[in-house]
């Protein structure tokens, strides 16, 4: 997760950069969103527009058992939110951080069977036959869009299959997303 | 009769409840064919397989159309909140639904106001959020892999998503997550942990493991633990004890990858065939033992 993150960081605007950096102490605070489908496109807008901003999971008091927040620097918050209403992506609701947030998993199990390579990020993994690229299976997880995703990604490449962020809803998805870029990364 | 509730991964998939029945390699409920290839219809499949060689009850399923957006898993919620006292469970087993903790209250509501309470198993999304509920003690039964024992041992994590690394970094130390998530109150009064090792956990004690026949390509295989949880359903309904079901389950899951000879790229379908003759096999063994 770290690494996916700081891939984009890179990517990102110098002069925005400089003002990540000065920003990085600054207070936090978190974007509410109505679901986990929308988060996933806040966060493809904001990072593609430079800003410094996390993808966490919420305080206990606004969990409702499949959510993700945008963590982001509260002095930033008007600039953040036009971006967001002109991507159409509006928050529900906005708060400033007061406790500390849930970190996503940020470890990657890698299994070789020879021929076919395994990757895991939480509970989501996604298999490959190594000479061909192709997804042949994808298991674990729990929430409805996992047997979807594998639906749509099973026996396509890696460059052919759409990508779980596409087409992901929930934290699984997103699980999912993270195990296909590290695959990529080692492929 | 047995409950099956869960989900299908098409949108357009309207809630459809009743008996589930085989139409060649499908599965077929109140006129609708769905494919077997993962997910609760995988579970299905396997449990009516089962049922094949078990004098168990009928398999009655409700099922909802849900891509992960969550409003047919709510819909589902909603009707079996309203509606479930219409029906006699002998076993309720709860599988791919969108974790959300305010409509598994509802929903135990429900079970609650049952004349008889059924054996309740929980696995995937909604046994996400009966952890998070706090109440996993009501629970018969939760069925996770290894990474989900890490997030019922959390009890912080709302999601396997965050359970936390040094958590994670134990995950091949089983006995001591299991101790941990009953620590917590975050397990079933049973559990089937799937793995290379699979344990099966009774009040906080090891009852059995079962380790062969083992395979390593079982793990990449999507379904193989709803095939387990299928298995687990109809042996618990034929009424075998909770541990004794959690056992033949195991074995007849791996006995099933025996006869199909797996590898990474092998698809659940191919498992759940042979589920009928790996049932039997373990069935004689397990009467030749006793």
């Amino acid at each position: 997760m770290l690494g996916f993150l700081k891939r984009n960081r890179q990517a990102a605007p110098l002069s925005r950069k400089r003002q990540k950096h000065h920003t990085a102490q600054a207070d936090r605070g978190i974007l509410v969103f109505e679901n986990t489908s929308e988060v996933i496109q806040a966060e493809t807008v904001l990072k593609k527009a430079g800003w410094s901003v996390r993808v966490m999971g919420p305080p206990a008091e606004i969990q409702s058992g499949c959510d993700l927040v945008i963590e982001f620097p509260l002095i930033e918050e008007l600039n953040i939110v036009r971006e967001l209403h002109i991507a159409e992506v509006p928050p529900l609701n906005i708060v400033p951080v007061t406790a500390p947030l849930l970190m996503p998993v940020d470890l990657f199990h890698t299994k070789d069977y020879g021929a076919y390579l395994m990757v895991r990020a939480a509970n989501m993994k996604i298999t490959i036959a190594k000479e061909t690229l192709t997804i042949v299976n994808i298991s674990g997880g729990g929430c409805p869009d996992v047997p979807y995703l594998a639906q749509q990604m099973v026996g396509k490449t890696l460059a052919e299959a759409p990508r779980p962020r596409d087409l992901g809803h929930t934290l699984c998805g997103y699980a999912l997303e993270l195990a296909y870029e590290e695959l990529q990364r080692q492929c | 009769m047995l409950g099956i509730i869960g989900t299908v991964p098409d949108q357009s998939f309207p809630l459809t409840h009743g008996p589930v029945h085989w139409d060649g390699d499908h599965l077929q409920i109140d006129g609708r064919r769905i494919a077997i290839n993962r997910g609760t219809p995988a579970l299905i499949g396997a449990a009516l397989k089962a049922a094949e060689q078990l004098d168990a009850p009928e398999i009655h399923a409700f099922l909802v159309g849900d891509i992960g957006k969550g409003e047919g898993s709510r819909s589902l919620y909603r009707f079996l909140e309203n509606e479930l006292d219409q029906w006699d469970f002998q076993v309720l087993t709860f599988h791919y639904l969108q974790p959300d903790v305010d409509w598994h209250n509802r929903v135990m509501f429900a079970i609650d106001r049952l004349p008889q309470r059924p054996l309740l198993i929980a696995d995937a999304g909604f046994m996400y959020a009966a952890k998070m509920s706090g109440q996993a003690p009501a629970y018969d039964f939760f069925t996770p892999d290894a990474g989900e024992l890490a997030f019922l041992a959390d009890e912080t994590a709302p999601h396997p998503f965050y359970t936390r690394g040094f958590i994670l970094h134990e995950e091949n130390k089983v006995p001591e997550l299991i101790q941990r998530a009953y620590q917590h109150g975050n397990a079933a009064r049973h559990l089937l942990v799937k793995g290379a090792t699979d344990y099966i956990v009774a009040a906080n004690q090891i009852a059995a493991t079962v380790d062969h026949p083992g395979f390593e390509a079982m793990e990449a295989i999507g379904g193989t633990g709803d095939t387990l949880t299928g298995l687990l359903t109809v042996l618990c309904g034929a009424g075998h004890t909770p541990t004794e079901a959690a056992e033949l389950a195991a074995r007849a899951n791996r006995c099933s990858g025996l006869l199909a000879d797996p590898n990474p790229a092998t698809q659940i379908a191919e498992l759940i065939a042979h589920i009928p003759q790996a049932l039997s096999t373990v069935l004689d063994e397990f009467a030749g033992r006793s």
